[in-house]
């Protein structure tokens, strides 16, 4: 398969008054054309920061990538000028937002940003970039999609604003969509269709998601592969099917056995005990880890290993391979 | 949108009445002899009582109310005790030019202020930021009379840019003379081509603005400032940024719009500032505009004039105010729903 994305010991640096914090380091992750990488973990994990990594567009201006490269497309993205990025973003790569209820500029209707942004990346006139608009609008299933560039975000509702930013999203066809948790923030009956939307993405114009989440069973619905972050570091990864199959690195399993399931009755869910803590040496789960030895923290951090490509982890100690069943 | 113009002129009119009530009693508690004035020095008992029955004092108090009312309306504001002339008639001599350093000023501060408050959000805690602070806190601090003083000792005494004061100086008034259109010397110079008085009234007019324009310069930029950075923190900039639009469009396009609706309310209440300060600018430039007609006013307890100016500045704070919330509704679409 052809790599679309691929990034390789991007490492980023958050500078605060107490010293610089190492937020993301990041050994592998790439990412196929036409493909979906589902990227999971528990809050602080440094998924956001590896969205805003590839997009250049960090939360807060003390954040800079040290080291690594992100190829896309074949080319490293980190040497780019901001100029060169923004001729990138949104066109060739965009990103969706957690929570469509901030993500819209209140004072403008939506079709404003819109029309703007396709006569920007694609060339076209103001008459063309609306019928485009229009056409987006109306493919994420939004009723009267011509009224509908004329209406204010405060007008439209939780789900309809996150379809307003996958139109958005879709409307230059870009060759990466990087989802930040996108339906955290909305009913589980309209996580469904945005997911399905997604979804759509991917089949009607090829477009590679990295889709971001906490939630495991989301992920087990729509991504090809899986990309578990733990304390700002990739742990497992692998196809989906495979890591959930035979989860290699105890966090994962321990993640796995977590999901509330309706055919297993158990009185407690299980329970991950403690928190990330970012400033112990060598592997970062150390810490919270049940087969944790003392190795675990003196060898330096632990190695994406695995027998192919398909299926690897980080962890010294790896769980056993469970059979295939066939 | 109409009903709530509706009810906001409404509430405005009631306003009025308590102003134009407190003023009417204020002006009839203070111990001056009206009648007295208006006779003028060495004036007889009989003349005296002459005079209250031809003003009207000597009704009961509820009555002179109610013709003062019925006179507001009418267009009959009084007549001032010191001149002998309608109240309204003189008002609208003085306005216009009193406007002309208000408005201008105003423009001033707008169109200096924005740019440099935008800048100083996106140029945070630089030199530029530093320096524009200073100049905002001298702007809001430094007394518009002082300030008045040190424009014409550098521009005047030292520089000979500007003349030291009045609206034009006589030979232009005298060579090249205007006929009385708006009562506005630039606005009527310039609406008969006759661009010797303009150019004179414009270089006249540009100390009592920029005195004028200080405070609310210094009011509008830390009001863009702090109101910028407040939008560009919120997370749709960041998505603004996603979809790859450049920093010029996020700014000026996409964050601007939002950011203005304090700037153009916090500028709606320098206009009260303003109204007052005309009365000092206009003393330091003797400038013959509202200011320089009601302190006249004041120092001879001319009271008709002060309650007419006390009405006239009372409506038109109402009336900036009323179109700084039309301007906001229009800036901010949510703003029609919370009224509706």
């Amino acid at each position: 398969m052809d790599v679309l994305l691929d990034m390789k010991n991007v490492k980023v640096d958050i500078k605060t008054r107490s010293g610089t914090f190492a937020a993301l380091d990041l050994e592998h992750l790439w990412i196929n054309r036409g493909e979906t990488v589902a990227l999971v973990g528990e809050t602080g994990s440094g998924k956001s920061m590896t969205a805003s990594a590839i997009m250049k567009l960090f939360p807060t201006n003390k954040a800079k990538i040290t080291n690594g490269e992100i190829l896309f497309e074949g080319q490293d993205l980190v040497s780019w000028s901001e100029r060169k990025m923004e001729k990138v973003r949104g066109k060739s790569m965009t990103m969706i937002f957690q929570d469509p209820m901030s993500s819209l500029n209140p004072v403008f209707p939506i079709g404003e940003p819109m029309v703007r942004m396709i006569c920007k990346h694609l060339g076209v006139g103001k008459k063309e970039a609306k019928k485009t608009a229009i056409e987006a609008l109306s493919f994420v299933g939004l009723p009267d999609p011509k009224g509908m560039m004329k209406r204010y975000p405060h007008e439209l509702s939780g789900g309809q604003r996150q379809r307003v930013m996958i139109s958005m999203a879709m409307a230059c066809k870009p060759k990466l969509l990087i989802a930040d948790e996108p339906t955290t923030a909305l009913d589980v009956t309209i996580q469904l269709q945005i997911l399905y939307l997604i979804n759509q993405m991917k089949e009607k114009q090829g477009t590679s998601i990295l889709f971001i989440t906490h939630n495991l069973s989301v992920v087990s619905h729509i991504a090809d592969r899986i990309a578990i972050m733990y304390g700002g570091r990739i742990i497992e990864t692998g196809r989906t099917k495979e890591v959930f199959r035979s989860p290699r690195h105890p966090y994962t399993k321990m993640l796995i056995d977590a999901i509330p399931s309706v055919t297993n009755d158990r009185e407690r869910l299980p329970v991950i005990e403690g928190m990330i803590d970012r400033s112990i040496e060598g592997c970062p789960f150390a810490n919270r880890c049940p087969k944790a030895r003392r190795e675990c923290s003196t060898q330096g951090m632990p190695k994406l290993e695995g027998s192919s490509q398909d299926h690897m982890a980080a962890c010294f100690f790896p769980l056993e391979e469970v059979p295939a069943l066939v | 949108m109409i009903r709530f113009l509706i009810r906001r002129i409404l509430l405005g009119i009631f306003v009025l009445f308590g102003v134009s009530l407190i003023t009417f009693l204020i002006a009839r508690v203070i111990p001056s002899e009206p009648a007295a004035r208006w006779i003028g020095p060495r004036a007889t008992a009989e003349q005296i009582a002459a005079a209250k029955v031809e003003l009207g004092l000597n009704q009961p108090l509820f009555m002179q109310y109610i013709n003062y009312i019925k006179g507001l309306f009418t267009g009959d504001w009084g007549v001032s005790i010191t001149s002998h002339q309608p109240v309204l008639k003189e008002l609208l001599i003085f306005l216009p030019s009193s406007l002309e350093i208000i408005l201008g000023g105003m423009l001033i501060a707008l169109i200096v202020g924005i740019p440099l408050g935008v800048l100083t959000a996106v140029y945070k805690e630089t030199w530029i930021d530093h320096l524009s602070r200073g100049i905002s806190i001298g702007g809001v601090s430094i007394p518009a009379f002082w300030l008045a003083m040190i424009l014409q000792l550098i521009f005047y005494q030292y520089l000979g840019w500007f003349p030291l004061g009045e609206r034009v100086s006589t030979e232009t008034a005298l060579l090249y003379p205007i006929e009385t259109i708006t009562g506005s010397n630039l606005i009527d110079s310039a609406v008969q081509g006759n661009w010797v008085y303009f150019s004179d009234a414009l270089n006249h007019s540009i100390l009592p603005m920029l005195t004028m324009a200080a405070f609310p310069l210094g009011v509008v930029t830390r009001m863009t400032r702090s109101s910028m950075l407040e939008v560009v923190g919120e997370e749709y900039m960041r998505v603004t940024k996603a979809f790859g639009f450049s920093s010029g469009v996020r700014t000026f396009k996409y964050a601007l719009k939002n950011a203005m609706g304090p700037t153009i309310t916090s500028l709606g209440l320098t206009f009260a500032y303003a109204l007052t300060t005309t009365f000092l600018i206009e003393s330091v430039f003797t400038w013959p505009g509202l200011g320089l007609y009601t302190s006249n006013a004041i120092l001879s307890s001319d009271y008709p004039v002060i309650m007419g100016v006390t009405i006239f500045v009372t409506a038109a704070y109402l009336i900036v105010n009323l179109l700084v919330d039309i301007t906001l509704a229009i800036l901010d679409p949510r703003i029609k729903v919370n009224v509706e």
